[in-house]
């Protein structure tokens, strides 16, 4: 495969002897063996865990890139510009900067999203689910066996208004797939009562969205919704460890909705560390547009995340023109 | 194994906290909704999150409110009790705030367009141009996802972890 354009394109190349393909973005090159992901750039080259970096992967590709930075780790990641993508490693790493090592191409989005789609799918073998916990999903490791392009590729809600109404986002259930997870077995899963008038049931909904939250079978997906303007309503259930760490180009906003979950807060361009945030049911928080933040979840917990989709929201904060935390008292 | 979902509910809350390395904690805005509504009078709408226009409010939810409506959608998210939302039309020409609920008079609210009764953890469409009003017997918790309007609550200082 070769992807031409004016800014670097992708490449796939032949697999290795242990079955898995590389690929080439630009003078970035990525592969694989039976544990480990490699990532080569002229000024240096990284290893990291074949599981964590399709973890990680899976997020970047299925989120479109998300707001702001994806950090696979300490090192490699993207940056979202709504349009293209930086590729980088070590740009946001204190001492790989100070040393000059750092390395970012700008790539039009589509061509990077088809390239690490490609990564995703060659790389991920039959039993392993990057979506899934830890304990939900078999291994990642081995030579290449087989694919699970069907957990890769999942339809990622988005709600247009609210997830229930008519024409909009389905409820889940037993029968479209979405069994009660094992962690959220006790959550009460009666519907509220709605009553429309004659002509009104596009606009009078509700649902249990603790319910439908139980029944998702992913982790660290946030997913819209409900739609307020430009407010987004992005749930999504936690266990284990966030595979990236986001680094924010605007505030985000996290409200916890059950058990708890630890914040490791760093600052977004150094990775010094700054606060330990423990959030708890009813607990909120906001996580300022300098930082960038990893959560641990012990047992499943829901965690509304609260977004603002404004396109002109990363231009006024690193212009300065608007504070970096959201709020000031 | 059995697990347990740990929710909260305004007779049983715990809070975390943010636990500084090198940082101020006013910069996360870090506050509880079931603290909040504790010491909220019914029907407040006291911000907990804001970002650019947008927020949410969290709503002590207790007898009957008012009727208010919005000119764009909102949702609330019950989080404790159990709360009745009734809708209703909105007189044509009744003036709404650019942004966030504002009052309605009873007069200005007509015909029934429908009612939801919600316990703990269901969301519901507060629909635009639509006069909605919400009553609960015992106190309830309500998070609305709204944008700031003229009855919106700010007082981060007394909600926030600031030390
Ligand atoms: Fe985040």
């Amino acid at each position: 495969m070769t992807v031409t354009g004016a800014t670097p394109h992708g490449e796939v190349h032949e697999p290795n002897e242990f079955g898995y393909q590389s690929f080439s973005l630009g003078e970035f090159h990525f592969s694989r063996d039976e544990y480990f992901a490699y990532v080569r750039w002229p000024t240096g080259h990284h290893v990291m865990s074949a599981d964590a970096f399709l973890r990680a992967l899976q997020r970047d590709v299925a989120w479109e890139f998300f707001y702001g930075i994806v950090n696979f780790d300490g090192v490699v990641g993207t940056v979202n510009h709504y349009g293209t993508v930086d590729l980088f490693a070590g740009r946001y790493n204190d001492a790989y900067r100070r040393a000059e090592l750092d390395h970012v191409e700008n790539i039009e989005t589509p061509v990077i999203k088809d390239t690490f789609a490609a990564i995703l799918s060659d790389w991920t073998n039959e039993g392993f689910d990057p979506f899934a916990s830890p304990e939900e999903t078999g291994s990642a490791f081995g030579p290449k066996n087989g694919d699970n392009d069907a957990a890769i590729t999942r339809h990622r809600v988005t709600a247009r208004r609210m997830v229930s109404l008519p024409g909009d986002e389905p409820l889940r259930d037993d029968d479209n797939g979405h069994p009660v997870n094992r962690m959220f077995a006790d959550v009460d899963q009666d519907e509220p009562e709605v009553y429309a008038e004659p002509g009104f049931e596009a606009e009078v909904g509700s649902f249990n969205l603790f319910a439908y939250l139980s029944r998702s079978p992913v982790t660290w997906n946030p997913s819209v919704v409900s739609v307020c303007r430009e407010s987004l309503y992005c749930p999504t259930t936690e266990e284990y460890i966030l595979p990236i760490i986001h680094g924010n180009d605007r505030a985000e906003w996290f409200v916890q909705l059950s058990d708890e979950i630890t914040w490791d807060v760093e600052d977004r361009d150094t990775g010094r560390k700054r606060a330990k945030v423990v959030m708890k049911a009813g607990d909120v928080a906001a996580m300022p547009s300098d930082i960038r933040h990893q959560g641990y979840s012990p047992k499943r917990s829901m965690l509304l995340v609260w977004e603002n989709a404004s396109l002109k929201i990363p231009q006024l904060i690193s212009s300065g023109k608007f504070p970096t935390q959201p709020v000031e008292f | 194994m059995a697990y347990e979902t740990r929710l909260a509910s305004l007779m049983s809350y715990q809070k975390g906290r943010v636990d500084v390395i090198d940082d101020d904690p006013k910069n996360y805005a870090f506050s509880n909704i079931f603290e909040v509504a504790s010491l909220a009078k019914p029907f407040e709408q006291v911000a907990v999150a804001k970002n650019f226009e947008y927020v949410l409010e969290a709503v002590r939810a207790e007898g009957t409110s008012g009727w208010r409506a919005a000119a764009h959608d909102q949702s609330a998210l019950v989080l404790d009790g159990q709360v009745e939302f009734t809708f209703k039309t909105l007189a044509e020409g009744h003036p709404l705030p650019d942004g966030g609920s504002g009052g309605v008079p009873e007069e200005a609210a007509g015909t029934l367009v429908g009612r939801v009764v919600a316990r703990r953890g269901p969301l519901t469409l507060l629909p635009a141009g639509r006069a909605y009003r919400l009553a609960s017997p015992a106190p309830a918790v309500v998070l609305i996802q709204t944008v700031a309007g003229p009855d919106t609550q700010f007082r981060w200082a007394e909600i926030c972890q600031t030390a």
